[in-house]
């Protein structure tokens, strides 16, 4: 690791052509995300919980994305992994949207507050479960965390992003030394701000509620998500000719594997979580998972236990389906889709715990949000190599294979 | 690989026994490799030529040369499948006749058969299950265990646990013939090729 080894990369395979659909898609998907949150606003109007509740789900669903991609990059660095170069610079690029959930937050922060907040910003005065949690639940408390968790993560995708781009001019592998030694503390940050902006964002929704292993549910599954989304982008990439003999499906079996892998950790944490508190059976725990449990929220339940963990288990457990891209792309797209219904299954029940009923902002704030996200992404990625360069592992990356 | 003598192998042949006499059964041909790298040519070799009863002996493991040698995917994972459900099929089972049929006590209200509960247990089984089912079917697949192997007869092949490369097909194989594949181990670069007497 001291001397990178040459690598002849295949020519026009790392960098996105001038002519490519992808040069589009960050102007596009940036009108799109645009018009779609306009419209999620003046429709919303009249109905603030509602917006708020639909804005927030959407804004998880992205925030998990890019706090995935943060710790994707952290991982690789932290293990001193060689398999994943190649794909790294696409997780890089969705940690680098990070910044942006600082402006997106804001419509909760400044607006949507006490829409969304109001079970603890203005509890009853003769509740004491609230007056005792209020030295950390409090709106000041609130947003000192929030400005906190927000200077991390900048600092963090920032930091990470800069020194590997600048490591494609340089070709030092002293940048990679430096990454790989701030990793692990790094990781300590990553996992602090993520579990208490659970805690904060989520969980405090339903205030009487505690689960001491909320964060690392919501951590496992923002992984699975960056995984599905890394490898959408990775299979369109590779449709639209880019990365041949680059990222091969060496990689995809990989990242496949991963993906399998924290299906089942999710399904792992998510009914630890739940077992726990049906065995103790306390009325204030009890309570969040009967409100998931009536009023058409079973069937919600249901359908998230199958669908992020029985289908995609038994879906992905061949290895050809990890090797096949019509295997991947379903089963990719299919937990993109489990992962929002699972936040939508976290977040919506504390709005509508009468009746199961999903709304038309949903969809539009949804759009509104992941295509902002995705126009920031794209946007980075054509203006780059699609893989890490000057990376001393770029050469053992290119020739993995699984054994 | 039986190392079990603690000669080092640079010792004086006469420290273990000869070699028995070439009247021994014909086990097959060994042919000794220089590197990983001639090895998985050698290996295409002997794949595009058709032979069925062959293998390859490193002393390590080596990238792509199940592809190098034409091997297909490796079915050690049905077993795992199988003995995996069956193990957490038992792991259920188990405690459903325990709880309702064995002692069917009640515990902090709960029904008899509370699954929620039953589940860590079924996992362990399921997980348990899996694992045997692994060692199980490689042992199976790999014809292990067994006291003997016929490449044993060969002193050179000792050194497959040290930093010998060998290819060794045998006399079983349809298309094995002693001098046509011989020739065929040095064109595809071997610089040594024995006849291996069992």
């Amino acid at each position: 690791m001291e001397h990178p080894h040459e690598v002849t990369l295949p020519a026009g395979a790392i960098e996105v052509p001038p002519s490519s659909r992808w040069r589009r898609l960050p102007a596009i998907a940036g009108a799109v995300g645009v018009g779609a949150l306009a419209l999620s606003f003046a429709l919303g109007r009249s109905d603030g919980p509602q917006l708020y509740h639909s804005y927030l789900v959407a804004y998880l669903f992205g925030l998990s994305l890019a706090l995935g991609g943060l710790f994707f990059v952290l991982l690789q660095y932290a293990t001193r992994a060689g398999w994943s170069v190649v794909v790294r610079r696409l997780a890089e690029h969705v940690m680098a949207t990070l910044p942006l959930f600082a402006l997106l937050w804001l419509p909760i922060g400044l607006w949507g507050f006490d829409d969304v907040f109001h079970h603890w910003a203005h509890p009853p005065p003769d509740d004491p479960v609230l007056a005792w949690k209020e030295p950390y639940l409090n709106p000041g408390a609130f947003y000192v965390r929030a400005a906190v968790y927000f200077a991390v993560w900048t600092l963090l995708a920032v930091w990470f992003w800069r020194r590997s781009r600048r490591q494609d001019e340089e070709r030092e592998p002293a940048i990679t030394r430096r990454l790989q030694s701030l990793s692990a503390p790094a990781l300590i940050l990553f996992g602090l701000t993520l579990t208490y902006a659970a805690i904060d964002w989520i969980m405090s929704l339903d205030p009487h509620w505690f689960s001491t292993i909320f964060g690392v549910y919501v951590f496992a599954g923002s992984v699975v998500a960056i995984l599905a989304f890394l490898i959408l982008v990775a299979l369109s990439l590779r449709g639209s000719g880019l990365l041949d003999g680059v990222l091969t499906w060496e990689h995809f079996h990989d990242l496949g594997k991963l993906l399998f892998a924290f299906v089942v950790f999710w399904a792992y944490i998510a009914f630890s979580q739940f077992m726990l508190i049906w065995y103790a059976n306390i009325p204030e725990e009890t309570e969040w998972f009967i409100h998931r449990w009536h009023h058409g929220w079973q069937y919600a339940s249901i359908f998230l236990a199958a669908g992020h963990f029985g289908l995609p288990f038994l879906f992905l457990l061949p290895q050809e389906v990890k090797r096949s891209r019509a295997g991947l792309t379903f089963a990719a797209s299919w937990l993109l889709f489990m992962h929002y219904v699972d936040l939508y299954w976290l977040v919506m029940p504390s709005l509508h715990h009468e009746h199961f009923h999903v709304d038309l902002l949903d969809l539009t704030c949804l759009i509104g949000v992941v295509s902002l996200v995705f126009a920031v992404f794209a946007y980075l990625l054509v203006r780059g190599k699609l893989v890490p360069v000057g990376d001393p592992r770029l050469a053992e990356s290119m020739a993995l294979e699984v054994l | 690989m039986n190392r079990d003598e603690t000669t080092p192998s640079s010792a004086p042949p006469n420290a273990r026994p000869a070699p028995p006499e070439a009247g021994g059964k014909l086990f097959g041909l060994l042919a000794e490799l220089a590197d990983p790298e001639s090895l998985m040519r050698a290996c295409a070799r002997v794949r595009d030529a058709g032979y069925t009863a062959w293998d390859a002996h490193t002393p390590f493991p080596i990238h792509g040369l199940d592809r190098a040698m034409g091997l297909g995917k490796s079915w050690v994972s049905a077993f795992v499948l199988v003995l995996g459900l069956s193990g957490a099929a038992f792991g259920m089972l188990m405690q459903w006749w325990i709880s309702t049929r064995a002692y069917p006590l009640v515990i902090s209200g709960k029904p008899l058969f509370s699954w929620p509960a039953f589940v860590p247990v079924m996992f362990e089984c399921g997980v348990l299950g899996g694992a045997l089912g692994a060692l199980g079917g490689f042992l199976y697949k790999s014809r292990l265990p067994r006291h003997h192997h016929g490449l044993f007869a060969s002193e050179r092949f000792e050194r497959v646990t040290d930093d010998a490369f060998f290819i060794s097909i045998e006399a079983s194989d349809p298309r094995f013939d002693a001098e046509e594949t011989a020739r065929l181990l040095r064109e595809a670069g071997a610089h040594h090729v024995e006849l291996v007497h069992a």
